[in-house]
């Protein structure tokens, strides 16, 4: 009886300690490196990068991803869509003040929506908005939103980060002064901008979900990539992205192994080739095909990204559910890919190496952008990949605008060697609709499918996830039989992290999706004040 | 010579003017516009807000309006807006300005206090193997490539020994230090920045000041200063080296637009907040009014430059004289 009692007392007192001790400790400052400075702190105005990440944790949105990509609600403690799929409402939270103390409310949503369709504000961002046909507030803390027609990818775009109306209501958001002294919602206050140094951040205390534990936030702005890199290992900054070759081959001494842990996930894009369809030879589906078996995608990911990325089977994010997993990459078949040639009439009569039709012979030139080294290479291997099937590549490397202007947006290419980076709806609209080929718009290879053409519409008016998936799977499915892409890898992103810094999750969103809740045990902390 | 500087300043109007023109001219006819770093290649922004953006920065006006509606804002002293940030570009300007002149001031100082001495010391002994010592000497400065020097010298000194931090001016606890703390803090900073950028000058000082100096060695008033019986020493510190400075007069008026110009290289490696990168950065995103802004302000410097050259010149040799 007795012992039974110590017994509990024991487990009951260890459990105290246990609780006590994973508490994890306020405190420290994380130093991001980077190589981009950001632009400006108006998020709608915000398209790079550097203004992104900052814009992220300065503000929220009403919705946002959780770690494995599916739509949560931030500023917005629920939602509900109607029927039909054409209203949506907003139950926004009650609890939430801005930086500066003011409640927040329906109406800066509102002034958000607004902002967004004013036609005198530059933003990237208004095409989603656009297809809004009447905002309305309910009451202080409800919104309903009216679409003109159903659009589920709508939905996400409200994880748009939400401006406060008290400030910013009467003045130019071009010219304001808040683009460089945001006040917003979110984990972190802005504290100061030093062009060309740094920003820094310090924690909102009062954060709706709780205080972050991490108190400063430094992004410093180092423009070049080896400085970058010796201030990493001078313990200078806490967290940059690694290169490929600096992942593989500069991070494993002991010195990285003990101070600072890497991770490696999916990015949120994929490497492609694409055809031009209006040019015959590529409309025959079998050279496509071909050209899929001939290319061996393991050898370029070994080369170029030495390893560090996966193939790619379709334009979707891996880890997410619209990613159909039962597409698998064809395996290398050069024989395959020769007896799929010789099925579509390319023979070798002279024997030259070289196949020929009609007395043409089967050479094309890949053009791409300038500046990107992995593309190049990428090339250079499918090179000789495409020359042992008989096929002759040229390779044209062009500067990024006139690329753009004078051969993506004319058409005056026989295939193209890009990249996309993929937002997390899935909706993909603007790059496969046959209605999407003018110039300037972006389905630029030409590619036109009427079954992918309805599903795009569908996955556009369906909002239950389960259903969407199937749609894009179904998608994913016929893009990669059909080959107007030739699909070739995901890389991996690379961020290296000081070991220090405890609490960090890989999810299918990455690793920032818990910033808040990362943190440094007491004794480790480096920057006390 | 009064009437000298005020004719040579009203010359210097049409030329700045044609400088401007040319300069706008180039830059609005190279490939690529502002919008396009922004919005290309993004699906989710429309035709339409592209041309928006081209409207509201004025670009969709044929070339040479653009240009009178820059050339009246520039006649009030306004450079404009910077097209990536909204900031008025005299403040982007300004702001940038102190770092890069500071540390060109101080190379400069040190190029002058290391460079001067090198080339006397080699003038005297000439031929010699000291002179083609410090020949090779400078010559490695002159040659090495920037970024390399800089990148061996941050590893080892920033990196392995840990003595000087590796990049930046201040350190992130800077706001916190005491005042002479914070000048200790941006000393520890420029030490490396300041060294790369003089010794890669010091070849062209010290190579200037060495032909000056045997040129004026062999010069006969040296030869009648010897006669009377000067010291060696006053020989060539007081008849030689006053005469032999006299170019280095002129290089110190030409390099005046270099001390605000900065260099890319330089400042990206050091990440330094200078002009040299501010102006690379609006190339690349083709910020028409920074580069204007930048441009216009160096083309001046330049001009006035040479302006400053010639009237010191006069000023130092008793035997020129503008009319």
């Amino acid at each position: 009886m007795k012992i039974k009692a110590v017994f509990t007392k024991t487990v009951f007192l260890f459990f105290i300690l246990l609780l006590l001790g994973f508490r994890p400790d306020y405190g420290d400052s994380i130093v991001v490196g980077s190589i981009g400075e950001p632009r400006t702190f108006i998020p709608i105005l915000a398209s790079d990068s550097a203004s992104g990440a900052i814009c992220g944790l300065v503000y929220n949105g009403l919705v946002k991803y959780d770690k494995d990509l599916k739509l949560v609600g931030d500023l917005a403690e629920d939602w509900d869509v109607s029927e039909d799929g054409l209203e949506i409402i907003f139950h926004l939270r009650k609890d939430v003040r801005w930086h500066d103390g003011e409640l927040f409310t329906a109406r800066d949503v509102e002034f958000t929506y607004q902002s967004l369709i004013d036609p005198d504000v530059p933003t990237p961002y208004s095409g989603d908005f656009k297809m809004v046909e009447q905002f309305e507030v309910i009451d202080d803390h409800t919104a309903r939103v009216i679409y003109k027609e159903p659009f589920s990818p709508g939905l996400s775009s409200w994880g748009m980060n939400i401006m406060p109306r008290h400030l910013l209501e009467g003045e130019d958001l071009i010219n304001t002064k808040f683009s460089r002294d945001p006040i917003g919602t979110g984990a972190y206050k802005f504290k100061v901008w030093k062009t060309g140094e740094r920003v820094e951040l310090v924690s909102n205390h009062d954060y709706f979900e709780g205080r972050p534990y991490i108190n400063r936030y430094i992004y410093r702005i180092i423009p070049d990539q080896a400085t970058l890199f010796l201030e990493l290992r001078a313990e200078g900054v806490d967290y940059i992205s690694l290169t490929p070759l600096q992942a593989s081959r500069q991070t494993t001494t002991r010195f990285f192994n003990e101070n600072f842990q890497k991770f490696n996930f999916p990015s949120f894009g994929y490497t492609y080739m694409g055809y031009n369809l209006k040019d015959p030879r590529f409309q025959d589906i079998r050279v496509r095909q071909a050209i899929n078996y001939a290319v061996d995608k393991q050898e370029i990911i070994r080369g170029v990204l030495l390893g560090l990325g996966r193939a790619s089977t379709g334009p979707f994010i891996p880890e997410s559910w619209a990613y159909n997993k039962d597409v698998k990459p064809l395996e290398h078949d050069p024989d395959k890919a020769r007896s799929l040639l010789a099925e579509a009439g390319w023979k070798d009569k002279d024997g030259d190496g070289i196949l020929e039709k009609d007395g043409m012979k089967f050479s094309f030139t890949i053009i791409t952008n300038q500046g990107n080294e992995q593309r190049k290479m990428t090339i250079e291997i499918m090179q000789r990949r495409l020359k042992e099937v008989g096929i002759d590549v040229k390779i044209k490397i062009i500067e990024w605008s006139v690329f753009v202007s004078e051969f993506i947006n004319k058409r005056r290419f026989d295939a193209v060697l890009l990249g996309w980076g993929l937002g997390q709806d899935p909706d993909m609209y603007d790059i496969w609709h046959s209605s999407k080929t003018k110039e300037g718009e972006f389905n630029f290879v030409s590619y036109s499918n009427s079954e992918i053409d309805k599903l795009l519409l569908d996955g556009r008016q369906t909002f239950d996830q389960e259903k969407r998936a199937k749609i894009y799977h179904r998608i994913h499915e016929i893009l990669y039989k059909e080959q107007p892409y030739l699909f070739l890898y995901v890389p991996d992103s690379l961020p290296i992290i000081h070991k220090r810094f405890k609490g960090i999750e890989v999810g299918a969103a990455g690793i920032g999706h818990n910033f808040i809740k990362w943190n440094v045990p007491k004794n480790e902390q480096r920057y006390i004040r | 010579m009064i009437k000298y500087i005020f004719r040579r300043l009203i010359g210097l109007i049409p030329l700045l003017l044609g400088i401007t023109i040319i300069t706008f001219a180039v830059i609005h006819l190279a490939p690529g516009k502002p919008t396009d770093m922004e919005t290309q290649f993004n699906p989710k922004v429309s035709m339409e807000a592209r041309e928006r953006m081209m409207t509201l920065y004025g670009l969709d006006k044929p070339i040479h309006i653009q240009y009178k509606d820059w050339l009246i804002r520039l006649l009030h002293l306004d450079f404009g807006i910077s097209f990536v940030d909204s900031r008025p570009v005299m403040k982007k300007i300004l702001e940038r300005i102190p770092v890069t002149l500071g540390i060109s001031l101080a190379s400069i100082i040190l190029i002058l206090l290391i460079g001067i001495p090198i080339g006397v010391s080699s003038a005297v002994r000439e031929g010699g193997f000291y002179d083609r010592s410090m020949t090779v000497f400078v010559f490695i400065g002159f040659a090495i490539p920037t970024f390399w020097l800089s990148l061996i010298l941050m590893d080892l000194i920033g990196v392995r020994w840990g003595i000087l931090p590796v990049s930046g001016i201040k350190s992130l606890e800077f706001e916190q230090f005491g005042f002479f703390e914070k000048i200790f803090d941006i000393a520890r900073h420029l030490v490396l920045p300041v060294f790369v950028s003089a010794f890669g000058g010091l070849a062209g000082i010290s190579r200037y000041m060495r032909s000056n100096m045997t040129n004026v060695l062999k010069q006969d008033y040296i030869r009648t200063a010897r006669a009377k019986g000067l010291r060696e020493k006053d020989v060539i510190y007081k008849h030689g080296l006053k005469n032999a400075l006299l170019p280095v007069v002129t290089i110190l008026g030409l390099s005046v637009p270099g001390l605000i110009g900065g260099s890319v290289i330089f400042e990206s490696i050091f990440s330094i907040p200078g002009m040299g990168r501010l102006f690379y950065e609006s190339v690349m995103t083709r910020d028409y009014p920074v580069i204007m802004g930048v441009l216009v302000i160096g083309a001046s410097l330049t001009l006035l430059g040479n302006l400053l050259a010639d009237v010191s010149y006069a000023a130092v040799d008793p035997r020129i004289k503008y009319e």
